[in-house]
């Protein structure tokens, strides 16, 4: 308890990031018409690919002689980069057709 | 702090900046197309600096830069490929797909790091110390693993059955007391967390994976149940799941990129839910715990059966030339018959003999909102031409044809008159109240919610039986030789 006490003063700026995120997440969005809400789905959707830095750092971090993390963290790029890459062309596809129309 | 990890922050803040301005465009039609460009701009220098200038906490640069080019370039080319060649009807469980890649790499991140930091310590030097050598693992960094690794696993696992669902390879499925199932299963997965936790048993790595078997199980019984036609709501759900994910590896990391964009989604896509509960009018309770299934089967034996009247293809050609005002209802079928070119050209055909043609959009038509605008708008239908809800409605009484193609539930009157119906509530197009209606669908099977849809069975109405497609084609044929 007292450990998970100190991570968060130590990571108070981060928990403060969290709060204000939330609350900017919300704004933003706040007025989207029902015509965007897919592509705005699928654009948060390739955003939250960010999860592909965390890989990369992982699959660099690991120790070449473990083969295990190495697999592992190779399938964790992979995976990643197919969130954001497909998330962003996905998206873009959609809203190209929306744009056609003007 | 070097030069090389300042340039690295400001980055990050750059990749922050881009990922908010990008979710603030994307919610207006007019610079959504942008903004997607700019928070794919801000996550390219945010990878491509993270490989370039990382060090970690030793000082040292990245490694095996072949495997993170590899991996980079083997994701980049099939996500590419995919998303290209994907058919719009499919698109939805295309981002459901992508979004579970997401959570099981969050997922993967977890198990790497417990790994990492479970090999790190040797037993043998707490041995008879009273003490497991779990008890001096840090606890915050433990709590931010486990986090990543539940939320992850259950966005990967849930994600998997959405796609699986929207693809039509499985069907919903229910047992009963599966929600009392669902809830025990939950607690006893946050019940093992808080044991290593809080207690760091000698099972401490025993019970990490069984939360991580646990978490996946419960992504699928949670998912199983809910219609097909709450996927939607479901996959925006589960991409908000993701994006905490993703901010667990930035507490982890201590990498503000991360946690932004993920806390950004968790947020945004959060609200999203709602928004899109709110269009269909319903909570986000009953869209998660009341599962369409079960109560659209009470209603089929009590449902409205009656007699319906067919219409042959050159009745309805010669009804729609000679009428003044038509409009057309786009629904799931239509974009399953990828019949888009076609409607398009029966509306330019009508036009020029001089008859009104205007499209009536429901807003959650199809299997996702949005999902008719972007259809018609590949065939070149006139942004125009597409009448929201709310827009259209006062019109319907001086609508000569309504021609509904491939559409039900959002037609279905039992949302305005019948309390016990399951989409009671909803808001609909009141296409009832025009002269006539034409309902073009395969069969006379329900729709996607399963229920019965009275206004079939209304004198006004008229079936037209065929694969949307076809039946336009044959209208459009019709039509060119009266």
């Amino acid at each position: 308890m007292e450990q998970i006490l100190q991570w968060f003063a130590e990571h108070q700026d981060m928990i403060y990031i969290v709060i204000l995120m939330v609350f900017v997440g919300i704004e933003v969005i706040g007025r989207v018409p029902s015509v965007l809400h897919t592509p705005l789905m699928s654009g948060a959707n390739a955003i939250h690919g960010v999860v592909i830095i965390g890989a990369i750092i992982v699959m660099g971090n690991a120790d070449p002689e473990d083969i295990t993390a190495l697999i592992l963290g190779f399938l964790a790029v992979i995976l990643g980069t197919l969130n954001v890459v497909g998330g962003f062309v996905v998206t873009d596809r959609m809203l190209e057709m929306f744009n056609k129309k003007k | 702090m070097n030069r090389m990890e300042s340039l690295l922050l400001f980055i990050y803040l750059i990749a922050s900046i881009t990922f908010i301005l990008g979710l603030k465009m994307l919610s207006n039609p007019k610079t959504a197309r942008k903004g997607n460009t700019v928070a794919a701009l801000g996550m390219g220098i945010a990878i491509i600096g993270t490989i370039l200038l990382y060090t970690n906490d030793a000082g040292d640069h990245l490694g095996n830069h072949v495997w993170i080019i590899g991996g980079l370039a083997i994701g980049g080319v099939i996500g590419t490929l995919s998303a290209k060649n994907v058919k719009m009807t499919a698109m939805p469980q295309m981002v459901s797909l992508f979004n579970g890649m997401g959570g099981a790499c969050a997922a993967l991140i977890s198990i790497i790091e417990f790994k990492h930091l479970v090999h790190d310590f040797k037993p043998e030097l707490y041995a008879g110390g009273g003490y497991t050598y779990f008890s001096t693992l840090d606890g915050g960094v433990l709590l931010v693993i486990l986090a990543g690794l539940i939320i992850g696993s259950v966005s990967f696992a849930g994600s998997m059955i959405a796609w699986a669902k929207l693809d039509g390879r499985l069907n919903d499925y229910a047992f009963n007391g599966q929600h009392i199932v669902n809830i025990f299963m939950l607690i006893f997965t946050i019940g093992l967390s808080c044991m290593i936790l809080f207690l760091r048993p000698e099972e401490t790595i025993t019970f990490f994976y069984a939360i991580l078997a646990l978490s996946a199980l419960y992504g699928i019984l949670f998912v199983l149940p809910i219609g097909g036609a709450d996927m939607p709501v479901v996959i925006s759900l589960l991409n908000s799941f993701t994006g905490i994910a993703a901010a667990c590896g930035g507490f982890l990391y201590d990498n503000s990129a991360m946690l932004t964009g993920g806390i950004l989604v968790g947020a945004a896509g959060t609200l999203l839910t709602v928004l899109m509960c709110n269009a269909m009018n319903r909570s986000l309770l009953n869209v998660l715990i009341g599962s369409f299934g079960a109560s659209a089967q009470a209603n089929q034996s009590a449902g409205a059966q009656g007699t319906y009247k067919e219409m042959s293809i050159s009745d309805a050609a010669v009804l729609m030339s000679y009428s003044s005002k038509v409009v057309i209802v786009p629904g799931y079928g239509l974009a399953v018959a990828q019949a888009q070119h076609a409607c398009h050209e029966l509306e330019k055909l009508l036009a020029d003999k001089g008859v009104e043609v205007t499209y009536a959009i429901h807003p959650v038509a199809g299997r996702m909102p949005g999902h008719m605008n972007v259809l018609l708008a590949e065939a070149d239908v006139p942004y125009e031409k597409l009448k929201e809800m709310e827009e259209i409605n006062d019109e319907f009484p001086s609508i000569d044809v309504v021609l509904v193609l491939g559409a039900n539930d959002v037609v279905n009157p039992a949302a305005k008159t019948d309390p016990s119906s399951p989409i009671y509530g909803m808001p609909i197009l009141d296409v009832e109240l025009a002269k006539h209606v034409i309902v073009n669908k395969r069969s006379m099977k329900p729709g996607y919610a399963g229920i019965e849809n009275e206004l079939f069975f209304r004198p006004k109405t008229s079936m037209l039986f065929g694969d949307s497609k076809k039946v336009l084609q044959d209208l459009i044929a019709e039509i060119k030789n009266l």
